[in-house]
Formats: C-alpha cells, structure tokens, sequence
C-alpha cells in the first residue's frame, strides 16, 4: 500500500513531517480559506493522489507556502495556479482543466447518459411495440 | 517440511482446477453424466488443497521462518501475533493466495449447498469457477509463488508496513476480497447460462443470494478500508477518490445495480440479458480492479510494489475470462427472450432507472480512473484527475438517484402511477423540503449542496419508512392488525427498507462530514486549552511509551463541555524501527452528532510545545451507523425463505401480461 | 431491436480498454514530463551556502550552455551520481551549477561538499524549495540542461551515469553547440 512510496521517498526525498503546520497558517483567516482551497486542488508531486493539503511531503509543505506567499504578493487564486502550472504542468490540478486535451474526460460523462437515454427510449419504444403485437394477438383470439 | 507441503498442495490444486475446469463442461455439452459428477468432488478438494497451502504458509509467518522469502520480506519475530497472521496477506503473493482461497471457497459452497440447482447448470458453474481458479492459480505459481525459499535464511525479516499493523486494516483485505471475488460466482453463474443459453425465473431467483452476499462482503470491505483511512491518516479523510479505491467502488455499484436488474429478471421475466452483463461486468471490474493494483499502470497510494510480467498475465487472464464471456454475451445474447412488458412508470421503470444511473456512473468513474492512463498511451501530456473531477461528475447523477429511491418502492409493477405515490409521499415531501430550509438558515447558508444533501437523505428516510407503513396498512385498519402485518412482512423487504434506510443515514453522515468539519491546528503547551465546536481541549502531558514493537509519543487531552463532560482522549505519534516508520494514531471519541479527533504532532522546538491537530467531525458516526445498517440489510435478505440456496424452484410459468386500456 | 450490435458493444469497449492496457504496461506513471523545456528558466534568486561567497539565481544562467542540478546531502541517489559530476568538472567538460535542496541545517551542504568534492560552479542554498519549485522539481537527483539563451533544453530525473550521458546529454550538448 501506501508502503512502497514510502520506501521511494527515503531515498529520493527529504524526510517527513505532518501535514499543515500552526507556523503555515496565514493570520487574516479569509486569505487562509482561500490558501487552504487552493491547496486542496494541487497535487502533491512527490506522493501522488494526494493534495499538497494532505500530503505530509516536505515539498508539499513548501508548495503550500509558496501559495500562501503568492496570496500575500497579492496574487488571484488563479494566478497562483498559474504560476505553479507553468512549473509543474497540468498534472499538478486535481481538477484538469476544460481544453483539449480533457475534452472527453469532461464531456464524456454526458456522452455516457446520452447513449444511457437513448438505450432506455429504444427499450421502452420496443417494449410499446410488443404489447401492441399482443393486443392484436389478442383481439384477433377475441374475435374467432 | 510444511512450506514444500503448501508448495506441492497449491500444484496439486492448479491441477485439480484444470480437471474441473473442463471434464465437467464437455459433460454437461455430452450429457455424460461420469464427467459431469467429477465437478463436485473437484471443486470441494481444490478447496481443500488451497486452504492446506494457506494455513502452510500462515504456519511459516506464526513460526517466523525467514527461509522463505516471503516471510522475510513481510514479517519479523517482535511482531504481535495478530499482524504475523495479516502479515500472510499484507503482501502481493499471499494476498493473492487469499483471493485464490476465496475463489475456490465460493465453488465448494455451491458444490455443497447448491442441491436445488439444475444439475447441467451447476456443473457448468462449478466449471467456470475452476477455469477462473485455473488462470489464478497458474498466476501465482508462475509469476507470484509465496513458498519460495531463500538461503540463507536471514536472521530476521524486514517487518509489515507499521500502516497495515493495524486491527482494521488486518480484516480488510478478507471482507474486500469475499466481496470482490464473491462476484466471481455472479460471472460463473452468467457464462453458465450463456452456455446454457437459458436464463430464467428460477436463474434469477439463485443469482441473487450470491450477489446480495457479495455485496454485503464488499460493501463491509469498503467501509473497513475508508474507517482505516479516517482514523489512521490523521486528518479524517474518509475517501479520496484514489485509483484503487475507484477500483473497489466500481464494482460495487455494478453488484448493487445487479441486485436490482435480477429482482426484475427473476419476478417479471425482464431485462435478462441486461441482468447476464451487468454480472459479467461486476467481476470484470473486480479483475480489473486486481489489475489495476498489482501492474502498476496507475500510481495510487494502495499500489503494491508493481511487476510487468504479472501485469501481462493478469491482462491476459481479464482479456481470456471476461473477452470470453462477451463473446458467449455477443453469440447468445440476443437470444434471451424477456416475456414481461411495463410501462416507464412502475417498479420495473423504476429499478432500470436505478440501473440506468449507477452504471452511467460507474462507467463515469472508469472514465476518469483511466483517462490519465490513456492521456500517457497517446502521449499527450500527463493530467491528474482527483477528487474534484469525481465530486463533480458522481453527485449529480446520484441525487435524481436518491429521489427516484424514495418513489419508486411505492409504484405498482407493471403500470404506476406517479400522482398516487407522490400522494402517499407527503409526509417525506414536506419533512425533506423543510429540513433542508432549517439546515440552510440555522447551520450553513454558505452551502446550497449542504442542504441538498440533507433534504435528500431526510426524503429517502421518510419515504422508507413511507413504504414500510404502506405495506403494512399502517392507519388503514387496526393498529393490531398492522402489527400483524409488520411481523409477516417477508425478509427480503426488510432486507430493503434497512439498505434504503442505511443509505440515507451515510448520505446525511456524508454531507455533514464535508460541510461543516471543524479544524484547529495550533502549538500547545502542558495547561494550554482550546475550545473547538464547544469542547475544551486541555493538553495535560505527553509521555513517551514503548509499544510492542514502537516507541509512541502519547498525548493526554482532557476534554470538558459544561460540568457533566469529562472525557480523555489519548492520540499517539509512533515510531516503528522494522521498518523505519512513523505513523499517527488520532484519537477519537464518538458522540451522536460527531466524532471529537485528536492528533499529537511533533515537538516544536521554539516554544517547548506540541504541535496539536483537533477536529470535530460531524455526523461521521452517522455514515459508519449506516454502513453497518446497509449490510445487516443484506444479511437479513440472505435469510429470507426464498433466497435460501435449497429453496424449491418455482414452477411458474412467466406468461406475458397485457395491461388494460392500452 | 433487431440489430445484434449493442451484444458486440461490450467486447469492442473491452478490446479498446485491454489495448492501452497492454501499451501502458512498459510506461513509468510516476516520471513525468516537464512543460518547462524550451521555456526561459523562471526567475529565483537563492544565497549561497554557508562558506561560499556566490549563490545562484536566474540572471547566472545566460551566455554558457551549463547544467543545472539538483542534489542534497540527504539523497542517496545523490551520492551515486556525484563521483561523475567531480568526473565532468575534472575534464572541464561543462559547468555544473547546483542547488542545494533541503538541507537539515546550514552545515549539512557544505561538510558533504567537503567530503565528496565540489563539482559546481555555483551553488545556491534552497531551503524553502525555491529553486527546486522554479525547475518543477519532483525529487532529487534532477539535471537540467540549459542553452546559451537561459532556455531549459533537457531534464534528466535521478542519476547521471556514463552511460545515459553518452546516450542522451551527449547529443543534445552537441547540438546546442552547433547553433
């Protein structure tokens, strides 16, 4: 499980602390809300699968100051991403972007409901011809 | 002397599977009965040699014997003897044993206890559960052999992850893999009456103790994982939309789909070759899932450590039993006849939509779970795709699910009608819409989904019991009477007003747990208090203990809420030498409307304190409760009269019906 | 419905499905490509490490083709890489400008330069990972190959060998020296 990147990490990593530190949080706690989301979106590069928010890697501890200190400069949420994207490519958001490249990752949910419904209205569409096959069945029983 | 038994027991199985595999089917095709009889004996001894090689292996890891390999990678002497037991299947060789065990343990209970099945169809079960046991086994001889020696036998092993060390995470491969490789029989029971090229009232009515069990294993399995993960990773995370967790929950909702589909197959003769691929597709994503953990070709924090040869074969063997059975799907498939006819609104409109819902979004989640995988193959980039994107995409497919879940028990088969049900759901209506404005004006305005949440786990509590009062007349006669129909109501209906009740307890437990956690992080000193969601927390000391095989640092916090509460919660930071590793243990002190979780961190050498992690987490106790409630569901319906497995066979005789004035 | 088709649909899905399969089993999910080659270095300025006079920033890497690596006394593949790093300084072969990634404490860079051997030209401290998040570092050993202009050409993770030096950072300097 979670072992064998444990055992990457010694070797390729500095070595570990917790997650968020009381020494990271941001006094103004409306830019602290705003640090915490973001963080919550950035993946943390060296342990996969978790946001640098949960990650307990010393580089996702870095990462998440470099975001707070981006808010402080006076950075947008998305500039910070931004700036973090341009470094670390789109394989840092957690949440990929609409473009290209993800289209039919974004759109293919839709797709699948489409060709759900359109399974669905054949089945009952087929469903109303066999009943009116019975009823002529039926009626033609009725009248011999 | 007992890892070579093990050893030679395991080919000795291998061989007995192939016999069973194939003997059996040609005699079913033949009609000769000598062979088919070898299916029984096989299945229950193939049985047997497994549980031999596995309770040889345990022996190795409770004796410590470091000549095998294994062993020595998984286990040490300073180990409690409980983790020297999971230690068998905390690794990828005896963790495959243990599926193989399960595989072959699901065969030998048919073998036993089918006696009511058609004997061409039980046999041909029993086949295709040893062609499954064949490629399984010849996997782990072949690329994943847990019995083979090393000399010289080191002194000592390199010890079990300190993560898997762990009670609930002991029993969590078991339940996972009853569940997962439960579906297996669901598959043998498909392809068999694809072979058979007959699906029927009576098939139906044998899948579905099967699957409901499965169901109820995995189900347990899944929690189990997610609990371990909400206490041990140390910040109450319950899901985090991981590969492999997808892995687990595609499954899952491809069975809970399947349970549905088979109730109209089995009572309106309908939706029959739906029901045969949704069984083949529930253990295709199981094998998928195996896969998907074991080759490597997705990173995830439960990956074990990956091996392309072993990713070959479990290709192959996906491509082989579940390209198989698309095949027999594809030749046999538009033979299926449904006699039974309902209109969109009705029970049976109803349980498509259900069906129609968790596979849209089951195959949603496999689209996101693999789309950073195809993006790789057609080198386009690398993308993640994490939580966000699943939240996103599974929330609003299941809230029309919900909704439709409260209705659709109360419509009649056939031809419902909406306007009457609706009726009869008034109470639901107003208590669901109500309680979603008090939630959105008293607690979080910030949140629509919040009380959406809320509103739809209120509305399918409601409306479960709703159905429940309905079926039993309750106000319509006496109350004796209703009493009397309360204590004839079948099981199998109880089976569903507990699931459906369950689910909707989880769902509120869910919404309260992502909406309104209440986190503080802070350095505290011995005497320093902080109050959060209305607890004082007191940091009294921090001791260092000595563990079984860890040295921990243990907090005391003593927590008060007015005079009457005085509670201590004792979390604890550990630090394992086999291997090198440190993990948190919070501490957690359940309430009805939340879990008080606390966490000790390190020292800070600034001010002499500890760094303190404390989080009120609401309503979590809720999800497991409904958790717990969803599977006692599945147990009660498994001892239902007409899903046991020596039920007799219905003789009736599925005659399509019209429905008038149409 | 007549048609047969929607029976095949399930086996064509898996024949897709087993096909990437199949594709991705040789592929590494955890090595992933930088969006920073051809792309001007970011800007970082970092202070030198304890004894040194120069630390490193953006503005240095302008007018030489040089590398740009990442190491700490703490990685173990770091110490692997390093005799062949003292090996390129010895024949001249291209300057190396380092960032020193992490360190435990301020002493910790400079006594394994001491003991190792300093193959840089350069070095700057990077405590905080500055440096190490301007190069869209994921783990150390990483190399970066930067060309006359400032503009990030290559990126090698984990230890340069002989070997992968004749195969892959050979041709590329060769190019770049051309232009």
């Amino acid at each position: 499980m979670k072992a064998y990147f444990v055992i990457i990490g010694i070797l390729l990593f500095p070595l570990t602390a917790l997650a968020v530190d009381p020494g990271e949080i941001l006094k103004d706690s409306k830019l602290e809300k705003r640090a915490r989301a973001i963080s919550k979106g950035l993946r943390c590069v060296v342990c996969q699968n978790q946001s640098i928010d949960d990650s307990d890697a010393q580089l996702a501890r870095d990462l998440r100051i470099l975001v707070r200190n981006r808010i402080l400069v006076g950075d947008s949420d998305t500039a910070v991403l931004d700036y973090v994207v341009s470094r670390y490519g789109d394989f840092v958001l957690l949440k990929p972007p609409v473009k290209g490249v993800t289209l039919v990752l974004w759109f293919g949910p839709v797709l699948i409901t489409l060709a759900g419904l359109i399974g669905l209205i054949l089945f009952y569409r087929r469903q109303k011809i066999r009943l009116n096959n019975l009823i002529q069945l039926n009626n033609k029983g009725q009248k011999n | 002397m007992i890892v070579e038994i093990g050893h030679f027991s395991l080919i000795l199985a291998l061989f007995i599977a192939g016999l069973q595999g194939t003997l059996p089917i040609i005699g079913a095709h033949r009609n000769n009965h000598s062979l088919m009889a070898v299916a029984v004996p096989a299945a229950i001894i193939q049985f047997i040699l497994i549980l031999g090689s596995f309770i040889a292996l345990t022996y190795a890891f409770l004796v410590s014997d470091f000549s095998v390999i294994n062993v020595a990678s998984n286990s040490h002497t300073a180990k409690p003897i409980l983790y020297k037991i999971s230690g068998v299947w905390g690794n990828h060789e005896g963790s495959m044993l243990l599926w193989a065990l399960i595989l072959a343990g699901y065969g030998a209970a048919i073998a036993a206890f089918g006696k009511n099945l058609r004997p061409s169809l039980k046999v041909r079960i029993l086949g295709v559960q040893a062609l499954i046991g064949t490629g399984i086994l010849a996997f782990i001889i072949l690329t994943s052999n847990p019995f083979l020696r090393l000399t010289p036998a080191p002194l000592n092993g390199n010890g079990l992850n300190p993560l898997l060390q762990d009670p609930g995470l002991a029993f969590h491969p078991p339940l996972l893999y009853l569940g997962y490789v439960g579906l297996s029989l669901t598959f043998s029971f498909a392809v068999a009456a694809l072979i058979e090229g007959r699906v029927d009232a009576a098939w139906a009515r044998w899948v579905r103790p099967w699957t409901l069990a499965a169901w109820g294993f995995l189900t347990g399995g899944i929690v189990l994982g997610s609990w371990w993960a909400y206490y041990e990773l140390g910040w109450g995370g319950w899901w985090f939309w991981d590969p492999v967790e997808n892995a687990s929950f595609m499954p899952w909702l491809a069975a809970t789909a399947l349970l549905h589909s088979a109730i109209v197959s089995e009572k309106r003769d309908s939706l029959k070759a739906w029901t045969i691929f949704l069984a083949i597709m529930a253990f295709g994503l199981s094998l998928l899932g195996t896969f998907l953990v074991r080759s490597g070709v997705i990173t995830s924090v439960h990956a074990f450590a990956s091996d392309p040869t072993r990713g070959v074969f479990i290709l192959l063997l996906l491509m082989v039993t579940i390209g198989g059975a698309f095949i027999l799907f594809a030749w046999r498939g538009p033979t299926l006849k449904s006699s039974g006819l309902f209109q969109p609104v009705s029970r049976e409109g109803g349980l498509v939509i259900n069906n129609f819902l968790l596979t849209v979004a089951a195959a949603s989640i496999l689209l996101g779970t693999l789309y950073p995988l195809f993006i790789d193959v057609l080198e386009l980039g690398k993308v993640s795709v994490g939580a966000p994107y699943f939240e996103s995409v599974f929330v609003p497919m299941m809230i029309p699910m919900i909704a439709i879940m409260g209705i659709a028990p109360l419509l009649k088969w056939k031809r419902g009608d909406f306007k009457t049900a609706l009726e009869k759901l008034k109470l639901a209506i107003v208590v669901s819409v109500i309680g979603g404005l008090l939630v959105w004006v008293l607690i979080d305005r910030a949140s629509a989904l919040a009380s959406l949440g809320m509103t739809i786990s209120l509305w399918l509590f409601v409306a479960t019991f709703t159905e429940l009062a309905v079926r039993i007349k309750l106000f319509k006669g006496s109350l004796r009477e209703s009493i009397k129909h309360l204590c004839r109501q079948p099981r199998a209906s109880w089976g569903m007003t507990f699931a459906h009740a369950g689910l909707a307890i989880t769902i509120a437990g869910i919404t309260a747990s992502s909406s309104w956690k209440v986190e503080s992080i802070q350095v505290m000193k011995f005497g320093d208090q902080v109050s959060v969601a209305g607890y004082n927390y007191t940091l009294k000391n921090v001791r260092e203990i000595q563990g079984p095989n860890y040295m921990a640092l243990r907090g005391t916090f003593i927590v008060n809420k007015g005079n009457n509460i005085n509670w201590i919660l004792e979390p604890e930071k550990r630090f394992y030498s086999n291997p090198v590793m440190t993990t948190t243990e919070a501490s957690i002190r359940p309430t009805f409307f939340g879990d008080l979780y606390a966490v000790i961190g390190d020292k800070d050498e600034k001010s002499g304190g500890y760094i303190t992690r404390i989080y009120f987490n609401p309503l979590v106790p809720w999800m497991w409760a409904g958790a717990i409630i969803m599977v006692l569901g599945a147990g009660i319906s498994l001892t239902d009269r007409r899903h046991r497995v020596g039920a007799p066979s219905s003789n009736r005789v599925p005659v399509p019906e019209i429905s008038a004035n149409e | 419905m007549n048609s047969r088709w929607p029976y095949y649909a399930p086996l064509i899905i898996l024949g897709v499905l087993v096909s990437y399969f199949a594709a991705s089993l040789g592929q590494n999910p955890a090595e992933v490509k930088s969006v920073l080659i051809n792309k001007t270095v970011p800007e970082f300025v970092l202070p030198p490490i304890e004894g040194n006079f120069n630390g490193f920033s953006s503005s240095d890497l302008k007018g030489d083709i040089v590398l740009v690596n990442i190491f700490g006394s703490w990685c173990f593949a770091c110490r692997i890489e390093h005799p062949f790093l003292m090996q390129l300084k010895e024949t001249n072969t291209i300057p190396i400008y380092g960032i020193d990634w992490r360190e435990p404490d301020r002493t910790a860079g400079p006594k394994w330069l001491k003991k190792y051997g300093n193959p840089y030209t350069r070095i700057g401290d990077d405590p905080k990972s500055l440096g190490a998040i301007a190069f869209g570092v994921t783990g150390a050993p990483e190399t970066f190959i930067i060309d006359k202009n400032g503009i990030i050409r290559f990126k090698h993770i984990g230890p340069i060998t002989k070997k992968n030096w004749d195969k892959t950072f050979k041709p590329i300097l060769e190019e770049l020296e051309k232009k």
